[in-house]
């Protein structure tokens, strides 16, 4: 084992900006971007349901 | 037979170029107050030490000329396209390569050899002496046709597309990386005494390289484009 | 053997490919988290501190994998953009263009934690390492790719003109790296090299496969997710798209 305690482990013997800086900015972007791939598909499924149901509506009304 | 109609539309194409050029001046001759107005500029910045500007020289003409190849690389294919004549070309019988290489060498003549020409000159703001002034105009012999052929690829694919003028920045740029650091460095390793053979021949290489695919992949992009 | 080819190109449509990405994306998030898991513990709680680089090393973890991830997928996106060319399939541009964002991101945290790296280990921000600098000319390479394609309003068009900036990209990514590296050794500024590690113990080098591992299944994941995404936007004409679940329900 590495580490004696957990402030030893955030500590990161004295690195701690830099490893954490590191494992931070990785883990943000890839909570992120799945998110934001996720958004882009329901977003262009909406859309897609709200052209149907227009479309639906066209038919019906002629 | 055809080797030498295939020459003459080459030489047609090249010749049309240059004379509409020559009807609109003002397009050249901006990108070459473009060039030299930049190279002004960096001493203005940075400080008027020779020692300083010597060293710096290669790479601030080198910058400058990839800007300023860039900046005529919308006009390569652009008035072209809006007046329908490079559909025409496309329907033609000669290969599209061909008309293609035939603009390429045109815009060469018109943006990299008249840089080529001048670079001594402003070489002279930054002391740079007379043997290194004479492998920069070599250099830039060699690698700006390289500059025109990628560069050819960037307008032909951002043809008709919003903001074209700066995507092609974005598209090419990171492209000229290569030529920029042997270029540059010609000169320099010709001030540090090794001499710049190396640096040439490998410009050269790009140059041989860019010649064979370049006016391919300029074809292709375009006629995406004309779709 | 034909068999095999035909069911290939059944997998190539939208329509047969659009569920089945839906149905492995869970597998590769499952898949991620494992790796990545795995490939932390080892990490943080197996690997030994590093005599000389103290715990700072230990960023190496997530640089590496993203360095190799942020190559790797230029790779296969420009493999993508050839078939897309060379066979007019619809599916390959699609997963040329779902690829590239995600190899934009790996370039960027290549060079975000280079940075954070470089800080504690040369007391500089940025060195103009041939590695460094090329990551740097990749990430704009991807920029580019990125920037062409939202251009262009005609998908049809987008693919194939990125295609050929991707294709010209990888003709170029040899050379621009030696460039890159040539010019490094005549400027002897940072002579420093990332890899040259004194002897990488063998628990380090387990530690960085199974991260890449999870960073290759990580970005197979997302690109499955966005790809999804593009099929719907772009195929919303087609019949199958009304036929779907997600759709009607």
């Amino acid at each position: 084992m590495n580490w004696n305690s957990a402030s030893e482990f955030f500590a990161m013997g004295g690195h701690a900006l830099y490893v954490w800086g590191s494992f931070g900015a990785c883990a943000a972007l890839m909570i992120i971007e799945p998110i934001l791939a996720r958004k882009r598909r329901s977003k262009a499924l909406t859309e897609l349901k709200r052209e149907i149901a227009a479309r639906k509506d066209y038919e019906t009304e002629t | 037979m055809a080797e030498t109609s295939i020459l003459s539309t080459l030489g047609a194409v090249i010749r049309r170029d240059l004379l509409l050029a020559l009807r609109r001046k003002s397009d050249v001759l901006t990108t070459l107050f473009f060039f030299v107005i930049v190279v002004s500029l960096f001493p203005l910045g940075i400080g008027p030490e020779m020692a300083m500007l010597r060293q710096i020289a290669p790479g601030v003409l080198w910058v400058a000329a990839l800007l300023a190849t860039m900046l005529s690389l919308p006009r390569l294919f652009a008035a072209d396209h809006a007046d329908g004549t490079l559909e025409q070309m496309a329907l033609s019988a000669v290969p599209l390569g061909v008309l293609v290489t035939g603009k390429i060498v045109a815009h060469w003549l018109l943006s990299g050899l008249p840089l080529a020409l001048l670079a001594p000159v402003l070489g002279l703001q930054f002391d740079l002496p007379a043997d290194a002034l004479g492998v920069m105009v070599l250099a830039l012999l060699i690698g700006t046709p390289v500059l025109s052929l990628i560069g050819a690829v960037g307008a032909g694919l951002t043809l008709g597309v919003r903001g074209g003028g700066v995507l092609v920045s974005l598209l090419v740029l990171p492209l000229y990386v290569p030529v920029l650091i042997f270029g540059a460095g010609a000169v320099e390793s010709h001030i540090g005494g090794l001499g710049a053979t190396a640096h040439l021949s490998l410009l050269a290489a790009f140059l041989a390289l860019a010649a064979f695919f370049g006016p391919w992949a300029t074809t292709v992009a375009l006629r995406i484009a004309l779709e | 053997m034909s068999n095999r080819l035909v069911n290939w190109f059944k997998f190539a449509s939208p329509q047969t490919f659009y569920p089945l990405a839906g149905k492995l994306i869970p597998w590769f998030w499952a898949l991620t988290a494992a790796f990545g898991l795995a490939g932390l513990y080892i990490g943080f709680f197996v690997a030994p501190t590093d005599a000389q680089q103290g715990e700072g090393y230990r960023i190496i973890f997530i640089h590496v994998p993203a360095s190799w991830m942020s190559m790797f997928i230029y790779l296969v996106m420009a493999f993508w953009a050839a078939l897309g060319l060379g066979f007019n399939t619809r599916l390959s541009g699609m997963m040329a263009s779902a690829l590239a964002p995600t190899g934009a991101l790996m370039a960027f945290l290549s060079l975000w934690t280079g940075a954070l790296w470089g800080k504690p280990m040369w007391g500089t921000w940025w060195v103009w390492d041939a590695r460094l600098t090329s990551e740097l000319i990749l990430f704009f390479l991807y920029l580019g790719f990125i920037a062409l394609q939202s251009a262009i309003d005609d998908p049809r068009r987008a693919d194939k003109a990125g295609a050929v900036l991707a294709l010209v990209g990888v003709v170029n990514i040899p050379i621009i790296y030696f460039s890159v590296k040539w010019w490094n050794t005549l400027h002897q500024g940072a002579s420093v090299s990332l890899t040259k590690s004194p002897s990488m113990a063998q628990t380090m080098l387990w530690g960085m496969l199974l991260m890449a591992l999870a960073f290759w299944m990580y970005s197979i994941a997302v690109s499955l997710t966005r790809v999804r995404a593009i099929i719907l936007e772009r195929e919303r004409h087609a019949g199958w798209v009304e036929e779907l679940g997600e759709i009607r329900s």
